[in-house]
């Protein structure tokens, strides 16, 4: 029924043709007008994302609902989309995020609602052209474009040292992405091609390769982030609105994730091979050294992007290993992160609108007064550890059954999580949730309302879900996962 | 017949899901249905997954087992991954024990909990424990083991913390939690090991395999081979460890008494506790193929038996005593296994489940009456307020001391007869552990009866005043618990040991079948009983309970005598064995250094402060430079024109 429907245009174009909308519409006197426009557009944006899924062929290989049209002939620069398993999940995760920003914004924001409505909706579509994208220039004006509205988010409705936070942002992933520009330029000099699948047929020497992988690492490693290079996304957590937090947790770092997926390990697979000792060194950094700086902080938001990015860790370490498990777990980790960061920035956002404070001190005894908020509290703080029957534990547990076949200590490193984890996090929950109310603000705080319920509840809902039954989410990435594992095992020196 | 199967399939489902159903009703519709609303439907629940239990180990006698798929819960690449049940004498059996605890313990509660606030929610969170620990021992693959293995992790948690005011319990409930975690990492590798090993988590595809694989090498340190069966085998003891409570993991379960003593009975005495147990006896045709692991086991069950019943003897909290004798009784469980004795294993967890059961709901009694004192000191002499409490606590003791006719005798002496057996290195200790166990049992154990029931009256006025037997909700479970305690140990040893009940459920090796060797001369229940009181264990038990009498009920100064003169060993006792302060200090404060120093020094001072800010401040510094060179002046802009130019010429010609 979906059939000639151009669906991955609509579900670029709709958020972002409802975000101009809400631009022009907005005024400051009327900001409900702006509010149900652009849950009108988020929910549009949604929709048409869901025959993506619905209509999907989880048997057939290659790209699907493919649109090819030309944009820049003279450089041989196409306006080409498609998808496969693994980005239409990516892309049905974004539009459905961009609805619960939508709804948790609703009442928060109160200066400039259109804009930050307007903000959410064009990055939505731009995400999702990201996603999307089979064209390595439309992929790369994408990946830029996007920089602009998150920077205007944490830069507007931010926090007070929110300049450092965006400036530290914006170069940090502007210098990466650079370099991957430069690669992309190189490579259209060697083939003729910007599009993607050129480039994943197009031969390339070693020393070539490693160049482009780590000029391609520079970009995506920044975005993920791995360590050492994670700096930035603490200080923009902690500046940013809670929208700003949700989206960039649970979308932005997945496209670092998916760049590795889609451009440097079928680009560059003989240097992947060749370098993916480094690249499991850095994950298990990631998964243990920011394991222990979580349990330290003080911030809540700060402790939940450390926590990310060791999350992150278990992407990298199982797209690195090259095996099935592995990969599948990699994306199953992506996925579940989106459900479960947002979900706990959110909390934290909860929290935040009531007493206006992030520090977990300030907290404590929560349970007492918003007994339905501990709840939903307790299940996210559970998933964040990694407890069967949630999203999180499918693809821990798959990344780590994959590692453990090719290295025992590897897994054993990994599995640290398990400990570490659960300590950061429940630890957390003790202090702010648990115990007798210390401070007297607390005990004054009201229990969520009805917008709150619907925007946990879905996350609770799309949680359990995922950890009760992934069968779907599995099913549809199958053969995606297989091609690509297949593309990236094999040489391209010869 | 094939319509009988689709019956049988549909009760499989109904013992978890009933449960499950309460747990949701009375967790979201608490309110709604209100106090008596929740109770009722979470103990018709339990109660249909107990008929069903019945009725389906009874199918299971006539020999009809199932293994099969629920529904496919994840693929990758080619393994499904399914949940899944194994109906089996094993697994039929541990239904009927969960869902009987489990019923008695649903009933107690609205006599125990009658005042409480989160009196829903109490019922939501142990009818959620009853589904999770029946997927864990109805599953029929390793992947749904894991998943009920970490959710009655879950709700024992939020049962432990239960009282989320109290710092004892918040402190003890993260502290199980993480202990678990701690085995739960051995837990997973051993299942990755054997996903990389037999390429499936099938119950019964590895089990098949595994007589193939038992030579199988792997080398964790270059030049220095294991055998990968022994590893597997360590890696899901560890897992055991944490679960079951074994030294050096031992240290959560104390702790766990801060939760409502009905949680005590069913979670941390006679059923999740016991999970451990039940996976390595399930796990019998892997653990069989490799000593090593089994003498791991042997030692860590006999240290565990041992060491923790000494500190059975200092404890005055009466639930802490309690804890420390389920601390013990485990070990002797473990001990069991390790000598291959899988059978008696399971035979010692089910007599345990009902007499443990029973003394922490007889404890429990007793705190109600005693307006939630714990302390042995202000107790004594509730014998004659509390008869039914009493006389059911007495059954309890003497099952727990290993006291024919009572079901511990039967168990626990077959353990120690396995123990001198076994062959195996470590058993020599495991069989002296086990048998000095038995005094320091008995001691404790009536320690605790004669302090609590005997003697003088310690409570004050207020409380003793109000002291009265427990209302019928209380005491019926007690009853009802009472009369297994006595009758299981001489109705089951028979089949369970010496017969055919466990089928080919359980796989003992003939070399190491020492089960066979005390089969071979067994004659029946009364020359057993004849053997066992003419024993060492029985006298042993017998000194025990003496000198508890003339310490307790004679000579009632002496142990304060006694404990002043003994200095450091009680000092050490006082202590358990400083695992707690240790573990504070290097576990919990170590994490919290390293990671404050990580945080402050790797991430603030070398990767922020040097590189990224160091960028930055290079980045101005060239700036400033640059600066310097935009002079304004036309001359200087010419001067560096032509010498440009000069260089440029110069490469030219040269190049």
């Amino acid at each position: 029924m979906f059939d000639g429907l151009p669906l991955l245009s609509l579900a670029i174009w709709v958020p972002i043709v409802a975000g101009i909308l809400v631009l022009l519409t907005g005024r400051d006197s009327s900001p409900c007008l702006s509010r149900w426009l652009a849950l009108a557009g988020s929910l549009a944006g949604f929709l048409v994302t869901v025959p993506l899924f619905t209509g999907f062929n989880a048997t057939q290989s290659g790209m699907q609902f493919e649109e090819f049209s030309t944009w820049i002939p003279a450089f041989n620069i196409n306006y080409h989309l498609g998808v496969d398993g693994i980005s239409m999940l990516l892309i049905l995760l974004t539009s459905f995020t961009t609805v619960l920003v939508v709804i948790a914004g609703w009442q928060v924001i109160q200066k400039k609602v259109a804009q930050y409505m307007a903000s959410f909706l064009i990055l939505s579509g731009l995400m999702i052209g990201v996603f999307a994208s089979m064209d390595a220039i439309l992929f790369y004006v994408f990946w830029e474009a996007q920089l602009i509205p998150m920077f205007l988010i944490i830069g507007v409705w931010g926090g007070p040292n929110r300049v450092y936070a965006t400036i530290k942002f914006f170069l940090y992933t502007l210098l990466g992405s650079l370099l991957m520009l430069i690669s992309f330029i190189y490579m259209y000099h060697l083939s003729g091609s910007f599009d993607i699948k050129d480039l994943q047929n197009l031969p390339l020497t070693m020393t070539v390769q490693v160049f482009i992988f780590i000029s391609f690492f520079l970009s995506f490693a920044v975005k993920l982030p791995m360590w050492p290079v994670h700096t930035w996304l603490p200080d923009a957590h902690v500046e940013a609105p809670t929208g700003g937090s949700v989206v960039l947790a649970a979308i932005m770092l997945k496209m670092g994730g998916y760049g590795f997926i889609r451009l440097a390990m079928p680009i560059a697979p003989d240097a992947a091979h060749a370098l993916s000792g480094v690249m499991i060194f850095l994950s298990l950094m990631a998964i243990i050294y920011i394991s222990f700086v979580a349990l330290v902080q003080t911030d809540m938001k700060k402790l939940i992007a450390y926590s990310s990015i060791a999350h992150m860790g278990f992407v990298t370490l199982g797209l690195f290993i090259f095996n099935i498990y592995g990969f599948e777990g990699a994306v199953l980790q992506m996925i579940s992160h989106g459900f479960v960061s947002a979900a706990l920035f959110l909390c934290v956002g909860v929290m935040y609108d009531r007493l206006h404070s992030r520090l977990i001190a300030d907290y404590g005894g929560i349970a007492n007064s918003m007994p339905v908020f501990a709840a939903f509290f307790m299940l996210f703080a559970m998933a964040n550890a990694g407890l069967p029957g949630t999203s999180a534990f499918t693809g821990e547990f798959t990344v780590i059954l994959g590692t453990i076949q090719s290295h025992f200590w590897y897994a054993a490193l990994a599995a640290t999580t398990l400990i570490t984890g659960a300590a950061y996090t429940l630890w957390m929950y003790k202090r702010v949730v648990f115990g007798e109310v210390v401070n007297q603000a607390v005990s004054t705080m009201q229990d969520l309302n009805a917008r709150e319920i619907i925007v946990l509840g879905l996350l609770a809902v799309a949680v359990l879900g995922m950890g009760l039954y992934p069968f779907p989410v599995t099913h549809v990435m199958q053969v995606s996962a297989h091609n690509l594992l297949t593309r990236i095992a094999q040489s391209k020196l010869h | 017949m094939v319509a009988n199967m689709i019956d049988m399939q549909n009760l499989y489902l109904l013992v978890p899901l009933a449960p499950l159903a309460g747990s949701i009703l009375a967790g979201f519709l608490g309110r709604v249905i209100g106090r008596t609303g929740s109770h009722l439907v979470t103990i018709l629940g339990v109660a249909l997954s107990f008929a069903a239990s019945v009725a389906i180990l009874n199918d299971v006698m006539h020999g009809h087992t199932f293994n099969g798929t629920v529904y496919q819960w994840m693929q990758i690449g080619s393994l499904k991954m399914q949940v899944g049940f194994l109906i089996d004498p094993l697994s039929a059996m541990m239904m009927v024990v969960v869902t009987f605890v489990s019923l008695m313990v649903h009933i107690y509660t609205i006599g125990y909990m009658a005042d409480d606030p989160g009196y829903q929610r109490f019922f939501c969170y142990i009818s959620l424990f009853t589904f999770s620990m029946l997927m864990l021992v109805m599953s029929n693959n390793f992947m749904q083991l894991f998943f009920g293995w970490e959710a009655v992790g879950l709700v024992s948690y939020l049962l432990i913390g239960f009282w989320f005011t109290k710092p004892t319990a918040i402190y003890a409930n993260l502290k199980a939690f993480l202990v678990n975690r701690v085995g739960d990492f051995g837990f997973i590798l051993g299942i990755g090991l054997i996903l990389a090993t037999f390429h499936s988590l099938d119950y019964s595809q590895v089990f098949g395999q595994a007589q193939n694989m038992a030579s199988a090498s792997i080398s964790l340190i270059p030049g220095d081979p294991w055998k990968v069966m022994s590893l597997i085998c360590i890696l899901l003891f560890v897992g055991a460890m944490g679960k079951s409570a074994q030294f050096p993991l031992h240290v959560w379960l104390p702790d766990s008494m801060e939760g409502p003593t009905p949680i005590s009975a069913l979670i941390h005495a006679a059923t999740m506790v016991t999970a451990g147990i039940f996976m390595v006896a399930r796990m019998s045709p892997l653990f069989e193929l490799s000593q090593t692991a089994r003498s791991v086991v042997l030692v860590i069950g006999g240290i565990t038996a041992l060491f923790m019943a000494f500190l059975g003897v200092v404890q005055f909290d009466i639930k802490r005593v309690i804890a420390y004798s389920t601390l013990s009784q485990l070990g002797y469980m473990t001990v069991a296994l390790g000598a291959s004795a899988y059978p008696v294993a399971i035979f010692h967890l089910m007599t345990h489940a009902f007499f443990k059961a029973l003394l922490f709901l007889a404890a429990g009694s007793v705190i109600i009456a005693m307006h939630h004192e714990q302390d042995m000191r202000k107790m004594g002499g509730l014998k004659k307020y509390m008869p039914i409490t009493y006389w059911t606590c007495v059954v309890g003791s003497l099952a727990l001391c290993g006291i024919p006719p009572f079901a511990g005798f039967f168990s626990k002496d077959a353990i120690i007869e396995a123990a001198s057996l076994s062959t195996i290195p470590g058993a020599g200790f495991a069989h002296f552990a086990v048998l000095a166990g038995v005094f320091v049992t008995a001691l404790y154990t009536f320690r605790m009866l004669f302090m609590t029931f005997h003697g003088k009256e310690r409570m004050d006025h207020h409380t003793r005043e109000h002291l009265h037997e427990s209302p019928w909700v209380v005491t019926l479970p007690l009853v009802l618990l009472a009369i297994p305690s006595v009758l299981a140990g001489f109705m089951f040893i028979r089949p369970m040991l010496f017969g055919s009940f466990f089928g080919s459920s359980i796989y003992i090796a003939p070399a190491n079948n020492v089960l066979a060797q005390m089969g071979s001369h067994f004659e029946g229940i009364g020359p057993f009983i004849l053997e066992g009181v003419s024993a060492p264990p029985f006298w042993i038990a017998l000194a025990g309970i003496l000198t508890a009498w003339y310490l307790y009920m004679v000579n009632t100064r002496l142990p304060e005598v006694i404990r002043q003169k003994s200095g450091w060993i009680y000092t050490v006792l006082d202590h358990k064995y400083g695992f707690d302060e240790f573990n504070d200090w290097f576990f919990a404060g170590g994490a919290r250094r390293f990671g404050r120093g990580l945080w402050k020094f790797g991430d603030v001072t070398v990767i922020d402060g040097f590189f990224v800010n160091g960028a930055a401040r290079v980045v101005a510094l060239c700036s400033r430079v640059m600066r310097l060179v935009q002079s304004g002046y036309i001359y200087h802009y010419a001067f560096a024109m032509i010498i440009g130019v000069f260089a440029l010429i110069s490469w030219f010609v040269h190049g």
